[in-house]
């Protein structure tokens, strides 16, 4: 039997979310709607010191004055933010269990995710932070890193245990009066991460945290703060994936970084939200804010492969404001069905010998949109700045869309600044060149997709990336150009 | 190994092949020429299964097993190897990845485990040598700012890790210099054997003088209008092809 693009197309519409399936875990969920009472009401389910309550309160009150953004190229239904539960713990959960005491039913969800906790406590090397919903569950490999003086924490515990810290640094990079989707962030987070790196400390190995929606109804808003003090070096992971949901899932988290004087910051994500179903019903609104600020001989590095998602808004993006200071991001972004993703980053030079390097790839299927959004912004003082730029964008089919826009500002006549795009399909001579040597069309795909990916992949740590790799596969079964 | 037996072959509507009947036994080297239109790069399209092709009538027989409903990649599996005229980049996949593909996924549709990497390597050291193949090449993307020379190499190379049952040298010579050339005879020679056939469509004879024909076929308007020993294609050189245009009206 011929294996046509006809039988592909129909093999990806009948097939579920591979991560869609629901674990029924009991849940300590807030009724739904947002007012002052639900934001102290999470705060004191935190245990939070009076600051951070006045904090958060201030933040809901900034947010009630803001207005959703609509200069996205993105169009949805926008969520009802009273109709959102804004915390939910699952009820086993118990930061001072071992591994092992972990409830059965998540080993097994882990299991399905293909990163039980079983296979993680073997992977060496890697420090796992899991979120499930709002609450930590687990926690590994922190006495390693107490040693070197590294804090690895969930967010709510760095409150509790290092206030002065989260104190100083929390909202210095995306303030509360950021954007509507910060602010909101700042008003309800319950859970993230939380790292600090000491002076002249390189951190062993690979932090890593993966984040997961899990109650039905209930938006997730992780707040991550990463402090890489001076000379130091961290790489840290994030990977997410959610199960198959009808109603839309908020997703709204905000990641700050922060590089000292000559530290360096690795950040890479892969991001596996549902993306809704082929008639682009239900999938998760991602509405992300990361930004990075470096400091004298300071370097952040994202990384991120985007995969999932209905809606994607989310722009990693590094304030380089000391001298020789470098900020790069590299992104695969998948669109299929009819996910619409806005993603890119921005590079702010603000200090002398500024460095940033941009390599986007968007790849595009079924009648989804792919934007890349990226502002490179040149300050008056900034001397000699550098930019880098390569978006590049492949399309399977002739209903899908990919576009590019780019925004350079360049105040200083010393910038050097480069873009360069491509746009390409998937051809049929090259799938046929594939398949004459032995290799069916969907495998064809991957193998495209994976070496026009290639630059971005070779960026991610070793784990990830072949994570990432089965990830576009498993994004783009089916699409055939 | 292959037999076809009155093949019609038409893309959209225009019909290219008009009956055409050819026999390659194993261990022969057969070459086919003929004037441009003639249907040379379409027989060798169709032979490998490209789906803009549609076989409206006859069939091709591959060591007597119907191939003609075959997926392309199928038909790979069989032992059908298309040297391409004009062979595609693909950015990003370099050149071992893209064989480990090829060779794992033929030994996975025959059920078979994967190659273990030592076994590929060493086959890729032994290949390399064979056609005097700088490793280096191995790493580059496939097809990625080939020369010319590069493609046609790098396709003789892909049919050695590949030991296909049928290989088609679909134009290898053109667009290669003397030196090019020669290196990829030599190539298709030394992977020769008694189990394997060679069908080499060319427009000159200078690549015959090379890779030395059994049989050689002159197809136009669709069909093998005459068959040969190879001194048919110094004819051909010769003569050009009108003497047989000719010979037909007759």
């Amino acid at each position: 039997m011929k294996y046509t693009e006809d039988d592909l197309k129909k093999e990806l519409e009948t097939q579920e979310y591979e991560y869609g399936f629901y674990t029924d875990i009991e849940s300590d969920t807030f009724p739904k709607g947002l007012n002052e009472d639900i934001v102290r009401a999470i705060s004191q389910k935190k245990n939070e010191p009076q600051w951070m309550t006045d904090w958060r309160l201030d933040a809901f009150r900034i947010w009630q004055e803001m207005k959703e953004p609509e200069w996205a190229n993105v169009r949805y239904e926008k969520p009802d933010f009273q109709a959102i539960s804004y915390y939910s713990a699952p009820k086993k959960a118990d930061p001072n269990k071992s591994l092992d005491d972990v409830d059965a039913e998540l080993l097994e969800m882990y299991k399905k995710l293909g990163i039980s906790i079983d296979e993680q406590k073997k992977l060496q090397g890697v420090a796992v932070d899991i979120v499930v919903d709002s609450v930590s569950v687990a926690t590994t490999f922190k006495k390693t890193l107490a040693e070197k003086g590294i804090i690895f924490c969930p967010i709510s515990e760095a409150i509790q245990e290092h206030p002065e810290l989260v104190k100083k640094y929390m909202g210095t990079v995306v303030p509360k009066t950021d954007n509507f989707y910060a602010a909101l962030n700042s008003a309800v987070f319950t859970d993230g991460s939380f790292c600090y790196i000491p002076k002249g400390v390189k951190c062993p190995m690979e932090l890593s945290t993966y984040f997961r929606i899990n109650e039905g109804g209930t938006g997730q808003f992780e707040r991550t703060l990463v402090i890489a003090d001076e000379s130091s070096y961290v790489s840290y992971l994030e990977g997410c994936t959610a199960p198959a949901r009808d109603e839309n899932q908020l997703h709204a988290a905000v990641v700050e970084l922060i590089a000292m004087d000559d530290a360096e910051i690795k950040y890479s994500t892969v991001q596996n939200w549902f993306p809704g179903d082929k008639d682009g019903k239900g999938g998760v609104f991602n509405f992300v804010t990361k930004r990075g600020i470096c400091e004298t001989n300071a370097k952040i590095s994202w990384t991120q492969v985007e995969t999932g998602s209905a809606v994607t808004w989310k722009y990693p993006s590094c304030v380089l404001k000391g001298n020789n200071s470098v900020g790069e991001f590299y992104s695969i972004a998948v669109t299929n069905n009819f996910q619409q993703a806005d993603t890119g980053t921005k590079m702010i030079h603000l200090g002398k010998n500024t460095k940033s390097t941009i390599i986007s790839k968007g790849i595009s299927a079924g009648k989804s949109q792919n934007s890349y959004r990226g502002l490179v912004q040149i300050n008056s003082r900034a001397e000699n700045a550098r930019n880098f730029s390569q978006c590049d964008s492949l399309l399977m089919g002739d209903q899908c869309g990919a576009h590019t826009f780019p925004y350079i500002e360049a105040k200083n006549t010393t910038a050097q600044i480069e873009h360069e795009a491509t746009t390409s399909k998937i051809g049929e001579d090259q799938l046929f060149y594939c398949n004459q040597r032995g290799i069916d069309t969907e495998k064809a795909i991957a193998l495209i997709v994976n070496g026009f990916s290639k630059d971005v992949l070779n960026k991610l740590p070793m784990e990830f990336a072949v994570e990432a790799q089965k990830l576009l596969e498993i994004s783009l079964e089916g699409s055939v150009g | 190994m292959l037999k076809i037996e009155n093949l019609h072959a038409r893309i959209e509507d225009k019909e290219i092949l008009k009956g055409l009947n050819i026999q390659v036994n194993a261990g022969e080297v057969h070459a086919i020429m003929g004037p441009n239109g003639a249907g040379k790069s379409t027989l060798a399209s169709v032979i490998a299964g490209k789906e803009e092709y549609e076989v409206t009538e006859g069939n091709i027989a591959l060591n007597e097993k119907d191939i003609s409903e075959l997926a392309p990649e199928e038909r790979a599996h069989e032992g059908v190897f298309l040297s391409f005229q004009y062979p595609v980049e693909i950015p990003g996949v370099t050149v071992t990845n893209f064989i480990k593909s090829s060779i794992n996924e033929t030994r996975k549709a025959k059920g078979l485990e994967e190659m273990p990497a030592k076994d590929l390597l060493k086959m890729i050291r032994e290949k390399s040598e064979l056609l005097e193949i700088d490793r280096k090449f191995l790493s580059r993307s496939l097809n990625e700012g080939f020369s010319g020379g590069e493609k046609k190499r790098n396709e003789i190379f892909q049919m050695a890790m590949m030991e296909p049952k049928l290989a088609i040298l679909d134009e290898t010579d053109s667009g290669l210099d003397i030196d090019a050339l020669r290196i990829v005879a030599n190539g298709v020679n030394k992977l020769k054997s008694n189990d394997n056939a060679v069908i080499v469509i060319t427009h000159y004879q200078r690549l015959l003088e090379y890779i030395v024909p059994d049989f050689v076929h002159v197809l136009y308007d669709g069909k093998i209008v005459k068959s040969g020993s190879k001194e048919l294609a110094l004819e051909l050189e010769e003569k050009g092809y009108d003497w047989i245009k000719e010979e037909l009206k007759a």
